[in-house]
């Protein structure tokens, strides 16, 4: 589903390379895991995928279903079914949102050549998945992210998630900030879309969140590259013994 | 004091073809009075202080500038949201047949043009407008005064079942046009008044607004969106103890626009507040935009607001003039003021000059005033969503409009203002 191929980008203002050369297929039906030390480039591989400004593809191609994704606007990624979970959501003043969330759903649909969802229809899809990951009418009038914790944020890019269905899920930390219960939302809210036609890569640093989310693939990032790639135990093997053992034993 | 010879003679180009109206009966003396302060003034130029972002030419030209009407049927205008009592002015003139009959329940109401001598309307025409004089000149509303041919007399002192729209329509190309309302609101009374449209090629409208004891006047104005007018407004409002005062004001295009607003709290517990959203594209046409507020703290527990922004692109400019005066004595003033503007291109302008003056010691008043662009983190945030960076950039747009929209009381009002300002964006498309 998603194919990243010898990835290499750098900082467009700034001559730093920060991925230099990801590989990475993630295929549709599987939860794949991305762990590995901070700074290692974890966002910034999500970021490009989504077509964030500021980094410059140097070489390599990332592709989604065949689909050379990064010559593409982030409007038209997102209406090809990827999507990202962000590490930090983002506050939008004055934007409802309901009416972000509906506006995005219309906006997909109209690029797929769908008919878009009427108002009440619209309502009764949100409401029902926003009861399912505990979050309430108020967070959906009020803007965007504005004034959410950092558990709520999260929770609203889940439901984000959950009602655009895209196909590949990429999920930046987002059990960072999350108290135990609120995790166990999350996870049941990803358990809840894992389909054969649905591929995940969910970045995290800890095991905790797979515990509840159990990956088929786990890979360990370093220093802008995949570094290894292994099985559920290899998460494992990160929380009891760190990562500098695995990267000594890479370089 | 003499003025100098360049203002001298513009003020004489100005009045040579300009003459009071030879039926202004009983409002003769407060005209003869507001052509003295005229005089005494001059008309405003360019290097006067006050006039130092915006150029007051076209309002002081004898000349009007051609600005062609626009044919704009496809709106739902402003004022038809709700049964009002419809006042119709085309380039000025009054329109019997498009106007409905002039009496409401709960108030007076009348043209000023040939109106018999009104008491409470002789005693007020003018009167706020030369208060408002001091400490800034504000020779156009004098002018104003002097030489207005017609206008709204309404006096409130009862229940009005029907509010009250004033619609203007612009024809000629040339039309100059001076209109002077005057409102009186009783104790304990309210009137929503609604003004809608291009008043003219060129406009001067005053409103005079006095709101006695627990009074309320709710104003909102739709300037219409053709290109190339020039109008000046001024609102003179004084207010009686714990009288409100709200006004909106939605500009959309316009060449060249300045709004004053001119408001005395003299009451304590007084309530006024001053809201404005402009938008304008300078790409096929000039749009210059001045918001110049000045409210007047002169009594106990009194809140102003005054919260403007402003959405500019290819070049547009816009000003706000905003001061808030505490005199002394005026304790518990709660002061707000705040002015923004957001710029879609480096081409645009903003130019502001907020400012405090105060004179007592337990008050509380703060003002901000920002230039910004589209925050670039949450077009982002909306692409990576799926929403296209054009309709992105739009929400955008509207969310920081919604702060001054929510000054708004009605929000049937609201909802048509909104509406305006989405088909502006989406006529405008940004990128
Ligand atoms: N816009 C930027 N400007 C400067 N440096 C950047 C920028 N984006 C990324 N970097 C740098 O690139 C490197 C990788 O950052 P990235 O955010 O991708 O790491 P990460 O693996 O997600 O880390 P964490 O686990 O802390 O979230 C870091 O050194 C970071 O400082
Ligand atoms: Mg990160």
């Amino acid at each position: 589903m998603l194919e990243i191929k010898n990835l290499h980008v750098k900082l467009e203002e700034e001559d730093k390379q920060i991925l230099k050369g990801v590989d990475l297929t993630v295929e549709a039906g599987k939860v794949h895991a991305i762990m590995g030390p901070n700074g290692s480039g974890k966002s910034t591989l999500s970021y490009v995928l989504s077509g964030r400004e500021g980094y410059e593809v140097t070489e390599g191609s990332a592709t989604l279903d065949g689909t050379d994704i990064l010559a593409l606007e982030p409007e038209e990624r997102a209406a090809e079914g990827l999507f990202l979970a962000f590490q930090y959501p983002v506050e939008i003043p004055g934007v409802g949102n309901m009416t972000f969330m509906r506006t995005a759903v219309n906006a997909q649909r109209k690029a797929r050549g769908e008919v878009e969802l009427s108002s009440a229809d619209f309502l009764k899809l949100v409401r029902a998945r926003a009861q399912e990951l505990q979050i309430d009418a108020d967070m959906l009038k009020r803007p965007v992210n504005v004034g959410f914790s950092g558990g709520e944020k999260k929770r609203n890019e889940i439901l984000q998630m959950a009602m655009l269905e895209p196909k590949m899920c990429i999920l930046d930390e987002t059990d960072s900030g999350l108290d135990v219960d609120a995790m166990k939302l999350v996870a049941s809210g990803v358990n809840a879309l894992r389909d054969e036609g649905r591929g995940f890569l969910v970045i995290t640093h800890y095991q905790r969140l797979l515990d509840h989310i159990t990956p088929d693939v786990v890979h360990i990032m370093a220093d802008g590259r995949i570094l290894k790639t292994g099985g559920p135990d290899l998460a494992l093997e990160v929380e009891k013994n760190g990562y500098t053992d695995l990267i000594a034993e890479g370089a | 004091m003499a003025l100098p010879k360049a203002k001298e003679d513009a003020t004489a180009t100005r009045l040579a073809g300009l003459s009071l109206p030879a039926d202004a009966g009983w409002s003769r003396a407060a005209r003869e009075d507001a052509l003295a302060r005229l005089q005494a003034q001059g008309v405003p130029q360019r290097r006067d202080e006050y006039w130092r972002f915006t150029n007051p030419s076209a309002f002081t030209a004898p000349e009007v500038a051609e600005a062609p009407s626009r044919d704009l049927p496809d709106e739902i205008p402003l004022g038809a949201e709700a049964d009002r009592l419809t006042v119709v002015f085309t380039d000025g003139v009054f329109d019997p047949d498009a106007s409905d009959a002039l009496e409401g329940e709960g108030m007076e109401i009348a043209r000023l043009a040939g109106a018999p001598d009104i008491h409470w309307a002789r005693d007020l025409y003018g009167t706020l407008e030369a208060r408002g004089q001091d400490p800034v000149d504000r020779p156009l509303a004098a002018l104003n005064t002097a030489f207005a041919t017609d206008g709204v007399l309404i006096r409130v002192s009862g229940k009005v079942t029907r509010p009250v729209s004033i619609v203007y329509r612009h024809r000629d190309a040339r039309s100059d046009v001076l209109l002077h309302h005057v409102i009186r609101i009783d104790a304990d009374a309210a009137l929503t008044l609604v003004e809608a449209g291009p008043a003219g090629a060129r406009s001067n409208i005053v409103i005079e607004a006095d709101i006695a004891q627990g009074g309320a006047f709710h104003h909102v104005r739709d300037q219409g969106r053709e290109h190339d007018r020039s109008a000046t407004t001024a609102g003179f409002a004084r207010l009686g103890e714990a009288a409100v005062y709200k006004s909106f004001t939605l500009s959309a295009n316009g060449a060249l626009t300045r709004n004053e607003h001119v408001i005395e709290c003299l009451g304590n517990g007084g309530i006024a507040h001053v809201a404005g959203a402009a938008i304008g594209d300078a790409a096929a046409h000039p749009f210059h935009h001045d918001d110049t507020v000045f409210i007047t703290h002169d009594a106990l527990d009194c809140e102003s607001r005054q919260v403007f922004k402003k959405v500019l692109k290819n070049g547009a400019v816009g000003v706000f003039q905003g001061k808030i005066l505490v005199r002394e004595g005026a304790q518990k003033t709660d002061g707000y003021q705040i002015s923004q503007s957001l710029l879609l291109d480096e081409d645009s302008q903003f130019l502001a000059k907020p400012e405090l003056e105060i004179y007592a010691d337990d008050v509380a008043c703060s003002h901000g005033s920002t230039t910004g662009a589209i925050d670039e983190e949450a077009l982002f945030y909306l692409r990576s969503r799926g929403v296209p960076e054009g309709p992105a950039t739009d929400l955008l747009v509207l969310a920081f409009l919604a702060e001054a929209l929510d000054e708004i009381d009605d929000p049937d009002i609201a909802g048509v203002l909104r509406d305006q300002l989405s088909g502006w964006l989406s006529r405008h498309a940004t990128r």
